[in-house]
């Protein structure tokens, strides 16, 4: 079965490393796993867009078709993505204003406040993201995901990074319930 | 030992593939989307005694791999449309002093500037015609990452077999994509080297049969004396005005590729056998044209795909047999067309050839090729 993943938001949030580890968790795991990516010419701000297609097939269209979740950062990345949504599950971070325009089922996760307010650094909120989405979707384990994200993080920031990681999984037991 | 099995992006396994087939000097100026095999290379290539250098510009970038294979190294820059497009006079200038050298192109849309972060597939024509002139060229397009390694490997075997530039043709979406690979061991690889003469003594750099000889080449600075220049030239190297010199110069050029074409192309295919409408693709559009025809054949339509890995040297022959038994051929490509013109010229009207073309930045969505591959059924 082939699961879709988009994970959206601004340049510089970290969602293409969210989707690298993603995809590298799926493969620790003997699964097929695709990852790309589109973003616009700025390094920093821009809309920015990380797909990953996970199945234990071999997978021959790499982009997302129908996104079985979306993640989505920011407003803008919410309404353009959210309202291209099918059957699949929006996570949308609860800063964001809601949209008429998004008709999806959608969960909304404090993905920003937790990385910011909780731990502090609201860099690793790619990497609670990333929790969350591992959580809801079922696509991947805690623990092969704890392994992708020491195996790719910079040295010296594992712990860090491995707490938003567990807080992320947390936070998307609370938003499910 | 065991294989390892990693996630790779395309541009690390052209990199990969580039430092497995021997590379040891990359000069280039970095671009959008081909500016990762810069960065590795900048990593790597120290590492194992070569030389990485960031150069002013494009031209310089290319005149400088020339330079290094002149030497014995083997060379490769990498770079994108716009930088392709001020390689072509030295490219041009590899082609007829017979100097091996890899580039690589990742394309992005263009013309000029365009899009520097959306895939296209344009150049596949300046590829082969970019630069003035009859020249040879060999033109490689992988369709995943594992042969953006595979055919990274491959572009330096045949540049270094036959003494020709070639262009490692990839796309955006082919360069960024990260996949699950599994490389082949440095022991399973195949590495060729460029002919080398036996003797300093009456070395000719450009002495070879006129049937798609290959003449052996020596390194500077290990004694032997020739000369390497843009005008064309007797078998010393010196220039040469003489009708017959060029006439013989320019006939053994083209047939290097010409006369080895059958071993150089290079394509694979999918439920061609029996198929009555069959897609040439190539690059990334092949994975969604892939897609489409794993679609069609659920739909009870017999699909089939003819996938190039070589563009250049084109599979004529391959192509109009295949014109021959089934009802259309669909060319989905990122551009207006350009590989569907040769596809045209190969099939010589036996079949009908419809052109799917995107040209706005994205990859297709598989249901696009699909409905092509069905109205072609009707």
């Amino acid at each position: 079965m082939r699961t879709e993943f988009r994970l959206s938001g601004s340049g510089g949030q970290g969602l293409l490393l969210a989707g690298i580890v993603l995809a590298e968790a799926a493969i620790l795991e003997g699964k097929n796993a695709v990852q790309t990516q589109s973003y616009g010419p700025e390094a920093r701000g821009g809309a920015s867009k990380a797909e990953v297609v996970v199945s234990e097939d071999d997978i021959d269209y790499p982009k997302a078709i129908d996104p079985d979740f979306l993640l989505a950062l920011t407003a803008e990345a919410y309404r353009t993505y959210g309202k291209l949504m099918g059957k699949g599950l929006v996570i949308v971070d609860a800063s964001v204003p809601e949209s008429s325009e998004v008709s999806a089922r959608t969960v909304r996760v404090p993905i920003l406040s937790t990385a910011a307010d909780e731990l502090g650094k609201k860099v690793v909120a790619n990497i609670v993201a990333l929790g969350v989405l591992g959580r809801v979707s079922g696509a991947v384990d805690l623990p092969t995901l704890e392994t992708a994200v020491k195996n790719r993080v910079p040295k010296g920031t594992e712990d860090l990074n491995l707490k938003a990681l567990r807080r992320g999984w947390e936070i998307a037991a609370a938003a499910a319930s | 030992m065991p294989k390892t099995v990693k996630l790779m992006q395309g541009n690390e396994a052209c990199t990969v593939g580039a430092l497995a087939a021997g590379l040891e000097f990359y000069a280039g100026y970095p671009i959008t989307p081909s500016t990762e095999i810069a960065e590795l290379c900048a990593e790597e290539l120290p590492k194992v005694g070569g030389s990485f250098i960031q150069m002013e510009d494009e031209i310089a970038s290319a005149a400088a791999i020339i330079g290094a294979s002149l030497t014995g190294k083997k060379a490769m820059t990498a770079t994108s449309g716009p930088g392709f497009s001020l390689m072509q006079e030295l490219l041009g200038y590899a082609s007829l002093c017979e100097v091996p050298v890899v580039f690589v192109n990742v394309q992005r849309v263009g013309p000029s500037t365009g899009m520097p972060t959306s895939p296209a597939q344009g150049d596949v024509m300046q590829a082969r015609w970019g630069t003035h002139g009859d020249h040879p060229v060999v033109v490689l397009s992988p369709g995943n990452v594992k042969e953006c390694f595979e055919l990274t490997v491959r572009a330096f075997n045949l540049s270094e077999r036959y003494r020709v530039p070639a262009v490692v043709l990839m796309d955006e979406v082919i360069g960024h994509m990260r996949e699950k690979v599994e490389l082949p061991d440095a022991s399973e690889l195949v590495i060729e080297n460029r002919p080398a003469p036996k003797s300093r003594v009456g070395y000719k750099p450009y002495e070879a049969d006129v049937d798609g000889g290959v003449p052996p080449m020596a390194p500077f600075g290990e004694g032997y004396r020739w000369h390497v220049t843009g005008l064309f030239h007797d078998e010393t190297g010196f220039p040469s005005n003489k009708p017959e010199v060029a006439d013989r110069l320019m006939r053994r050029l083209a047939a290097k590729i010409d006369r080895h074409e059958t071993e150089i192309r290079d394509y694979v295919t999918e439920s061609l056998d029996d198929c009555e409408v069959a897609v040439v693709s190539f690059g990334s559009s092949a994975m969604s044209a892939l897609s489409a025809v794993r679609k069609a054949r659920a739909a009870g339509v017999k699909a089939g795909m003819l996938r190039l890995r070589t563009i250049w040297p084109f599979p004529h022959d391959e192509v109009l047999e295949l014109s021959k038994r089934v009802k259309a051929i669909v060319v989905p490509e990122m551009n207006l067309g350009q590989v569907a013109l040769e596809v045209e010229r190969a099939s010589r009207c036996s079949a009908k050839v419809v052109r799917v073309s995107k040209v706005n930045g994205e990859l297709f969505r598989p249901e696009e090729i699909f409905t092509a591959i069905m109205e072609a059924a009707k």
